[in-house]
């Protein structure tokens, strides 16, 4: 592991009396693709907004490469910051802002050209030098704002919700794109999304937040496969989350029944949150299930189907690739290791039930609100 | 595509349409046709042939017009930086302050501004209270810009504090994150994204400080002839009205052609706020 050079301690921000960032403690390794990962006003934007020097925080310190930076001001910080949209100069054709920081620092105008085209060529934005940014289209405008950004050759890249003005494809590409550059720069990147897949498919470590306060830190897969709570569990990907027992080490009591899983180190008979990913439940006849259910909705997605199903009044979310029609009796087979075990925490209960499925996909989808969230968090400073 | 417009749309235009021709167009006609007759009413080059002989008249204008202009726009940018920086409630507060003179009359301001600068006025018994000499101030030039400037210094900084609020706080933010301290952030970023303003904001002040003649006559003591004085005496008696149609139309020109000026230079940066 590289070594550390970005390490927050104990940071406190409050807006109008409001707390937006409850005490966080994170470390930034050198070279690292790290993703703070949250909903709207969960105090990502907030955090990297602290990082790049926009933001004062209350109290707590902030490192950089060992020095305290609390007081330095964003234009001595050697980060650079892709800005949620774009922020490019209007007045300054593409070239012009590409070279705007270089230009700043006083570099000599032959270095500026060579450093100024390689970026271009790099971000693919060859032939569109004396372009203005508003005749550019928005993913081009953010390769722009990328090259800007990465031609001073930053310690650090922060990047707040980049690909979020953009149409899905354009979004898968640029997340490759993203990727390949960081690791031919070996810069860090401090990337923030509410978009959990971009999350998991771009970093190396992801950091969940939720009201102010660091829920998980982890690589994907430890996060995906292992949530710590409640939150984590719903906000990445699908989860069904139960209330459960355990009875002993790798004996979970949920849902009327007793299952064998993997997980102990619990107190005999303590409760506990169970999360099981829809894609990780058997669909089996009624009399091989250890559970028995009703279908009550089926949505086709492509390359499965997503059913919803009824056992006993909570409701479970599958993914299975046969169809199954409405209001049929099916079993439900979950082998021991699709069982994760989680300590009780403030979210218990809070999640992981499909009753209200729909609402709940509306509010955490939704671009919008995210933008007007960090809108709001921009004015209040 | 030209979408024909609705009767109601075209209809809603006629009010002004028929002020404007009464008004505006008619009688410019007017004047463009006084400065091409004699007094007998045929056509005629002597009176636009004449305005040679007041050439020192109009360059001491443009002097003065720009001057006042220069002043303006070197107290009123910082103001309209600092106002549009400024805590919303504070912003409220500026803004009545510098629009509370312009509800009051201008000839009232002018008049008053004559009264502080007296001889026997508020300034020099200031100065003399204090044990100093009294200074004659009205009848100099710097009084006659001094009145343009305190005339108006508003139309100067409202437009700029317009395209100042304007300006998103995330440019200054990309100035900062990409190196500029505040000063490079002022002249990198700030100023070439308030040029309309400043543009918009020059031409507001040069063309009413060039066609003025109360400020000049009150502050000036009549010891300058500015371009408007000297309209304003052609048409107190009916014999030189032609010749003051003629100069009349030359300054309508020069400020047509200032404004279009203007207008180029801001073509770059869209459109001039005036």
């Amino acid at each position: 592991m590289e070594k550390k050079l970005i390490k927050l301690r104990s940071i406190e921000k409050s807006f109008d009396g409001e707390k937006v960032l409850c005490g966080i403690d994170l470390d930034i390794h050198d070279k690292e693709f790290v993703t703070l990962l949250g909903p709207s006003g969960c105090g990502k934007t907030t955090t990297l907004r602290i990082i790049g020097g926009f933001e004062t925080p209350d109290t707590g310190k902030v490192f950089f490469d060992g020095e305290l930076i609390n007081d330095l001001p964003a234009h001595k910080r050697s980060v650079n910051t892709v800005f949620q949209k774009y922020a490019l100069f209007p007045h300054l054709n593409v070239y012009d802002n590409v070279a705007f920081g270089l230009r700043v620092q006083k570099v000599k105008e032959d270095e500026i050209q060579s450093r100024v085209r390689g970026m271009l060529q790099m971000t693919g934005l060859k032939g569109f030098e004396t372009r203005k940014p508003a005749t550019l289209s928005g993913g081009q405008q953010q390769r722009v704002a990328i090259a800007r950004a990465l031609v001073n050759r930053p310690r650090v890249l922060l990047l707040d919700e980049p690909l979020g003005a953009l149409d899905l494809k354009l979004r898968k590409d640029m997340q490759n794109e993203l990727k390949r550059i960081q690791r031919e720069t070996g810069i860090t990147f401090i990337y923030v999304t509410h978009d959990q897949e971009e999350a998991l498919s771009m970093s190396d470590t992801v950091v969940v937040m939720a009201n102010g306060m660091i829920q998980q830190i982890g690589s994907p897969t430890d996060i995906y496969n292992e949530p710590v709570n409640a939150f984590v569990a719903d906000f990445i990907g699908e989860s069904n989350i139960l209330d459960g027992i355990m009875l002993a080490d790798n004996k979970a009591r949920f849902a009327g029944h007793t299952f064998d899983c993997v997980d102990g180190g619990f107190e005999k008979n303590e409760p506990v949150d169970v999360v099981i990913r829809p894609e990780d439940v058997d669909v089996v006849p009624v009399e091989k299930g250890m559970l028995s259910g009703t279908v009550s909705g089926v949505t086709f997605k492509g390359d499965y189907y997503e059913i919803i199903v009824d056992v006993c009044g909570f409701k479970w979310m599958i993914e299975t690739s046969d169809y199954v029609a409405p209001e049929q009796k099916i079993g439900i087979y979950v082998e021991p290791d699709a069982i994760h075990i989680m300590k009780k925490s403030e979210y218990s209960g809070m999640f992981g039930d499909y009753s209200t499925f729909s609402e709940e996909m509306d509010h955490l989808s939704d671009p919008g609100e995210e933008a007007d969230e960090n809108e709001e968090e921009a004015v209040l400073s | 595509m030209k979408k024909k417009l609705s009767f109601l749309e075209r209809a809603a235009a006629v009010p002004h349409m028929v002020w404007a021709v009464m008004f505006i167009v008619a009688p410019l006609l007017i004047v463009a046709f006084f400065a091409f007759t004699d007094t007998k009413g045929g056509f005629t080059l002597s009176n636009i042939q004449s305005l040679f002989s007041y050439s020192h008249i109009f360059l001491v204008s443009i002097c003065f017009s720009l001057v006042a202009t220069f002043f303006c726009l070197l107290i009123g940018y910082p103001l309209a930086y600092t106002m549009s920086r400024a805590k919303p409630s504070t912003q409220k507060l500026l803004m009545v302050l510098l629009m509370l003179p312009m509800w009051i009359s201008l000839l009232i301001r002018t008049y008053s501004l004559m009264t502080l600068l007296d001889n026997g006025g508020l300034v020099n018994s200031l100065l003399q209270a204090i044990g100093l000499e009294p200074v004659a101030m009205v009848g100099t030039g710097g009084a006659v810009i001094l009145g343009m400037i305190y005339d108006f210094l508003p139309y100067m900084v409202l437009p700029i504090y317009t395209s100042m609020q304007k300006m998103d706080n995330r440019y200054l933010e990309a100035a900062a994150d990409l190196g500029c301290n505040s000063f490079q952030t002022m002249f990198r970023v700030v100023l070439p994204l308030t040029t309309p303003g400043i543009l918009s904001g020059i031409t507001m002040v040069f063309v009413p400080s060039i066609s003025t003649f109360y400020i000049s006559q009150k502050l000036g003591g009549g010891n300058f002839d500015l371009i408007g004085d000297t309209i304003e005496r052609q048409f107190k008696y009916p014999s030189t009205y032609h010749v003051g149609a003629a100069i009349s139309l030359v300054m309508m020109i020069l400020i047509l052609i200032s404004v279009a000026v203007m207008n180029r230079f801001s073509d770059e940066e869209g459109e001039i706020v005036v």
